[in-house]
């Protein structure tokens, strides 16, 4: 029985290696409906920038290290902005006990990110997040050309340099 | 069991393939991703901090994901191996299998899924299945999901299942309908209102066959074979103030978490906020009262849970902050909570060049009242109706009672500084379990520093203290961490229990840990002792028992 389970598996293990052979090399965003802010519903394929790359960066609210992050990122997030065009989507993936104090940190802390609430983890399974915080670089068509987890103090620099990168058409690694 | 799962896999990866071999089109647009966990602990025995001997010496938790994605068609499955499950998780995990699978398609308005699932309704109070992988926590759905969205602004959902038991089902059948009812985008598409609402509803009901429990020697309970609950929500927001809230109600429903008494359930959460630039309020009550609701009458422990109760205080992240952690009573609790977050302005005269974060919060918690329901002669006696209680009166007994404060602030380009100070009161004889222990009265400082040697290299020094005279005593905590962005961190800490009232368990925990991290792969070690404690994470706690060992852990996505 377990063989057979674990044949099956492999078939479509190779089913999928061999579909992606064939097929671009990006992955493009998965749709998942979650919520705005606002308490909207929103579907996660309509995430755009007008054809400007996009940083999706998944965080909670009991997260040191991503409130560090999206901390630190605020502080030059304008001259990001201004120099790059990037969009910060901040997902965040608090849970009922927290989504309504999500709003109210965000303007507390001036953050003046697009913020997105994955209260079930929907997103988050989608996009196969284990740990957090995960970040994922979008390019214009968003597909995901780049992602990392966990921060540190400095990483932001590579982040904006991969959006650089992108920018000039520049392959990334 | 396994012959039906084989069934079902079978018949997913069906699905999956038939059309990609008909169509060479659908191949084409076909991805693959996935991630990949794994947890092992390598353990040396302590009899002095109580680390148990494990046999095994060695235990391991590891799981996969795999998604396959082709335009509206999805499906996936999480391979799991507990070989042995490490400490600290249920042992009913042990083993290796395939315990989630589903295949799911949708179109512009249909979303169907089979197979195991997620789901929320509302604030989950009524329903919510969900996983926290790292507390080995999973009530996830098995059977099918419909998501309808017959126009703008409305979202019906239905599904019929059994929950995820370890490795197998639960005896329980759960139901469930929803609708979501967003009245700007259905009756005012040209968005001239400025007041947005939003409505919704639920019914969810629960079906176990009837089992023999009996209240005395001659008193076999009648129980009921289906147990309702319904939901009303909503959510009204205009400019800066949003006010929500939602009720449940149950049925009867005699369990184990309730003693088998025949009271309904409910529950109700409402909260109110202000934001605006630099400013955001919270304010937020909830009562509940007898809300346990699980897929299997007898079962206990926080396993099978058809809903969510979230708990109304600060999910505190420190370690030393984090030793005496909330979670609601489903029987019954009062709570009341309020945050406030404010940003000093950057280039203030108080709020320096960068500005300065504050943040306040305060909860409280307290027991219901219980009165003498009437006809019965006490308290929450089985078989009875249980009690009778006044929506809007507190009890009298203080379950748990928080007020922290947290100020963050850079002062330089390379230095930023966060310190805090928490008082906590927290009733480990209700929480934990342990009858005639004396509340805890904790009071914990905080300070975490940052400093950055140059564009890559940074240093973190952390510093915890907590006083308290009951439970273990004082307890102070020294961390020091040294990054290279963005792949290498190194840490080592200690934290003593100086202040014990017991002076031969004056212990240390000393640890080390290590870091990799190449995009999204990470690898870590960490080498020492670790106390006993409760582990929380999304609201859900597990007891972590004391340990002494090498911990590895290795994630990575594809």
């Amino acid at each position: 029985m377990k063989k057979a389970l674990f044949l099956s598996l492999l078939l479509a293990v190779s089913i999928g290696l061999f579909a992606q052979e064939s097929g671009a090399k990006q992955t493009k965003i998965p749709s998942v409906n979650i919520k705005t802010l606002d308490g909207k519903a929103f579907n996660t394929a309509n995430l755009t920038n007008d054809g400007k790359p996009i940083i999706l960066s998944f965080w909670a609210l009991w997260c040191k290290p991503c409130i560090n992050e999206l901390t630190t990122i605020a502080d030059v997030y304008d001259d990001w902005v201004e120099e790059t065009g990037v969009k910060l989507v901040a997902v965040s993936i608090d849970d009922a006990r927290s989504t309504s104090k999500v709003g109210p940190l965000v303007n507390g802390k001036g953050w003046e990110y697009e913020v997105l609430l994955d209260a079930n983890g929907d997103f988050k399974r989608a996009m196969n997040v284990n740990m957090i915080p995960h970040t994922f670089l979008l390019n214009g068509n968003g597909e995901v050309v780049w992602q990392h987890t966990s921060f540190s103090e400095g990483s932001e620099l590579q982040l904006i340099e991969m959006v650089r990168k992108l920018n000039r058409g520049e392959s990334i690694e | 069991m396994k012959t039906k799962s084989l069934i079902f896999v079978s018949a997913a990866l069906l699905l999956l393939i038939s059309p990609a071999l008909r169509a060479q089109s659908f191949l084409e647009g076909g991805r693959v991703t996935g991630n990949f966990q794994m947890d092992a602990q390598i353990y040396r025995p302590d009899s002095a901090i109580g680390a148990a001997k494990v046999d095994e010496k060695m235990l391991m938790n590891s799981f996969a994901n795999l998604l396959y994605t082709n335009g509206n068609f999805s499906a996936g499955m999480r391979v799991e191996s507990y070989l042995n499950p490490i400490q600290g998780y249920d042992p009913r995990y042990k083993g290796n299998g395939i315990p989630f699978w589903y295949g799911s398609w949708k179109n512009d308005q249909f979303e169907i899924t089979v197979g195991n699932f997620y789901e929320q309704f509302g604030s989950g109070m009524v329903l919510r299945s969900y996983e926290e992988r790292n507390l080995g926590y999973d009530n996830a759905i098995k059977g099918a999901k419909v998501r309808f969205t017959p126009t703008d602004g409305v979202v019906l959902k239905g599904l019929i299942g059994t929950q995820r038991y370890f490795w197998d089902q639960g005896p329980g059948i759960v139901r469930g309908l929803d609708g979501d009812f967003a009245l700007n985008d259905i009756f005012d598409k040209n968005g001239t209102i400025g007041t947005r609402v939003t409505l919704g509803g639920s019914f969810v009901s629960k079906f176990q066959e009837n089992e023999e429990v009996f209240a005395g020697p001659d008193n076999m309970l009648i129980l009921p074979q289906n147990v309702g609950a319904w939901a009303a929500r909503f959510n009204v927001s205009k400019g800066k103030f949003m006010l929500d809230g939602e009720y449940v109600n149950k049925m009867n429903d005699p369990s184990a978490a309730n003693n088998f008494i025949y009271k309904n359930g409910e529950s109700m959460l409402l909260q109110a906020t202000y934001t605006t630039k630099g400013l955001g309020v919270v304010l937020s009550g909830k009562r509940t009262d007898n809300m346990s609701f699980k897929s299997k009458r007898s079962e206990e422990g926080s396993v099978l849970d058809i809903n969510y109760l979230p708990a109304l205080t600060r999910q505190h992240t420190y370690s030393l902050a984090a030793m005496y952690p909330y979670a609601t009573q489903p029987n019954g609790e009062m709570a009341l909570q309020g945050q406030l977050n404010y940003k000093l302005k950057r280039g203030s005269k108080i709020g320096g060049k960068y500005g300065t974060d504050i943040a306040l919060n305060y909860s409280r918690i307290t027991s219901i009242k219980r009165e003498v329901a009437e006809g019965d002669t006490a308290i929450g006696k089985r078989g009875t109706k249980g009690y009778s209680s006044p929506f809007l009166a507190f009890g009298d007994e203080l379950y748990f009672r928080d007020f922290n404060i947290e100020i963050q602030r850079r002062f330089s380009k390379d230095f930023r500084l966060l310190i805090s100070y928490i008082n906590l009161k927290y009733n480990i004889a209700v929480i934990e379990g342990h009858p005639g222990e004396p509340e805890v009265n904790a009071n914990i400082f905080i300070a975490d520093g940052t400093y950055r040697l140059n564009d890559k290299n940074a240093v973190k020094v952390e510093y915890q203290h907590l006083l308290t005279k009951e439970d273990d005593g004082d307890w102070m905590q020294l961390l020091v961490e040294y990054t290279i962005a963005p792949k290498w961190f190194f840490t080592v800490a200690d934290q003593y229990n100086y202040g014990n009232s017991d002076k031969d368990r004056r212990f240390h925990y000393p640890t080390v840990s290590a870091g990799y991290t190449a995009g999204s792969n990470r690898l870590s070690f960490t080498y020492g002792k670790q106390r006993e404690g409760i582990l929380c994470v999304g609201g859900v706690c597990r007891n972590v028992p004391a340990a002494n060992g090498l911990t590895i852990t290795l994630t990575s996505t594809f």
